[in-house]
């Protein structure tokens, strides 16, 4: 059945309202005959000569959209969604498992630091006290042998003193001697220039 | 026939292409048939080839599936709960299936399978059927909990329940009327202003600066219109949500 495709706005008005009239008219504006449902009359979406087959083709459709989406492309999203959830977390893991090797790394660095630099500061105070030590030691003994000399030396000084004191003794009893010679002409015995030696010089 | 050029109504008229008969009744492949499995085919073939890579990062197609996937994902354990998300696929099938339809309306010279109330009716049903079938199925004469809210004094108790009645019966009506008028009037309007600028246009000189207001408004409504077409599909997967969640917790609200 050829039916118009305009309605009661644009038609006459019995050939919106009745099948009738309708019938066989060509749709003149495109020149291409549409066929309608029996209720050509009809508000469009209210024509219940399409309903049977709008279902069937909803229900075909729909029905085959609903298969595919539960079973592929849904199932498909979430698995994405489930692999990028656990790739993060799995990242973050490691980053956080990297993070703690880093710090584990530098507390191990720092600890050999630390201990290199005790270790240097025992050396270095080692070294210090066995230079202090050896210094000490080398000034000791050079005072001792300083000391040594300066006594050896005191005692030929007091040597040559006392040999000297020894000498001014006979001098000052031969010079006495002499002395008194010219001055009285006479002799005196050695043992009184002697004591008189002795008693000056106290 | 010089007003069939702006006839509004046009555009909804189904034709059969294919004429097909069972046993008297008429399952003709008609347009309307065709945009529901261009439908299917636009809509599913997105999705598939979109997600087909599989990407860690997603480019930014199928960062647009993902995220209507996470969209719908968190609208229904939001308003259904985590027992809902068993009707996740539902949902989402509706959704991206209402959407896609409503989009593809919007073409110029497209069919728009969800201006015809048959459409929306029967997505509509398809939503009341899974409720009442899943919360009879899970909860028994339970079920009946949901025309009884909690905490009504007993006086009132038949007032509430024949007004709760009411309201779960005119459930399938709202739904599928809401899409469909909407889609329906959008359509119309445009169509309407549309024509204005055509008629006017062939009125010379004047006429073609009276035709720069409709068409303004024209291109108002086709933005409008896909504001509408969007809004239409998330308001019937949010209220397909609502519905479920009285089927997983009936007398729960």
């Amino acid at each position: 059945m050829f039916v118009t495709a305009a309605y009661a706005q644009s038609t006459t008005t019995e050939g919106a309202e009745t099948h009738d009239a309708a019938a066989g008219e060509v749709h003149t504006e495109t020149g291409v005959a549409h066929e309608g449902g029996h209720g050509s009359g009809v508000f469009p979406p209210f024509d219940s000569s399409t309903f049977a087959s709008q279902l069937l083709w909803l229900a075909i459709s729909f029905g085959l959209f609903y298969l595919l989406m539960s079973k592929v492309v849904m199932p498909r999203i979430g698995s994405i969604l489930e692999t990028r959830h656990d790739t993060i977390a799995r990242d973050l893991d490691d980053a956080a498992r990297s993070k703690a090797e880093a710090d584990a790394a530098v507390a191990a660095y720092e600890q050999e630091l630390a201990t290199a630099k005790a270790k240097g500061n025992v050396i270095a105070s080692t070294a210090r006290e066995a230079a202090k030590a050896k210094a000490a030691a080398d000034r000791t003994a050079v005072e001792t042998s300083l000391n040594d000399k300066i006594s050896a030396a005191e005692a030929r000084i007091a040597d040559i003193k006392a040999k000297a004191l020894a000498d001014v003794g006979s001098i000052a009893e031969e010079t006495a001697t002499a002395v008194v010679e010219q001055l009285i002409g006479g002799k005196v015995t050695k043992a009184e220039i002697a004591s008189a030696v002795k008693a000056s010089a106290k | 026939m010089a007003g069939d050029k702006v006839d509004p109504v046009h555009q909804f008229v189904v034709n059969k292409i294919v004429p097909i008969e069972i046993g008297g009744i008429d399952f003709s492949f008609t347009n309307a048939s065709l945009f529901m499995v261009a439908t299917l085919a636009v809509a599913a073939g997105f999705l598939y080839f979109t997600t087909s890579t599989r990407s860690l990062v997603p480019g930014r197609l199928q960062s647009v599936s993902e995220l209507s996937y996470e969209f719908i994902a968190s609208m229904l354990r939001e308003g259904a709960g985590s027992h809902g998300m068993k009707f996740f696929p539902m949902v989402f099938s509706l959704f991206m299936f209402i959407l896609t339809a409503n989009m593809l309306g919007m073409v110029p010279y497209f069919f728009t399978i969800t201006s015809q109330i048959i459409v929306t009716f029967a997505l509509a049903i398809f939503v009341i059927g899974t409720v009442l079938v899943y919360g009879f199925y899970k909860h028994g004469l339970g079920f009946l909990n949901v025309f009884v809210p909690s905490g009504v004094p007993g006086i009132l108790l038949p007032l509430v329940i024949s007004i709760e009645i009411i309201s779960f019966l005119s459930r399938p009506i709202s739904l599928s009327v809401r899409l469909f008028a909407n889609m329906l009037a959008g359509h119309i309007t445009l169509k309407v202003f549309a024509g204005f600028v055509a008629s006017l246009g062939t009125l010379g000189a004047l006429g073609i600066g009276g035709a720069v207001l409709p068409l303004i408004m024209t291109v108002a409504l086709t933005g409008l219109e896909f504001l509408v077409a969007f809004l239409q599909a998330y308001v019937f997967a949010v209220l397909t949500c609502m519905y479920l969640n009285d089927a997983v917790h009936p007398g729960g609200h």
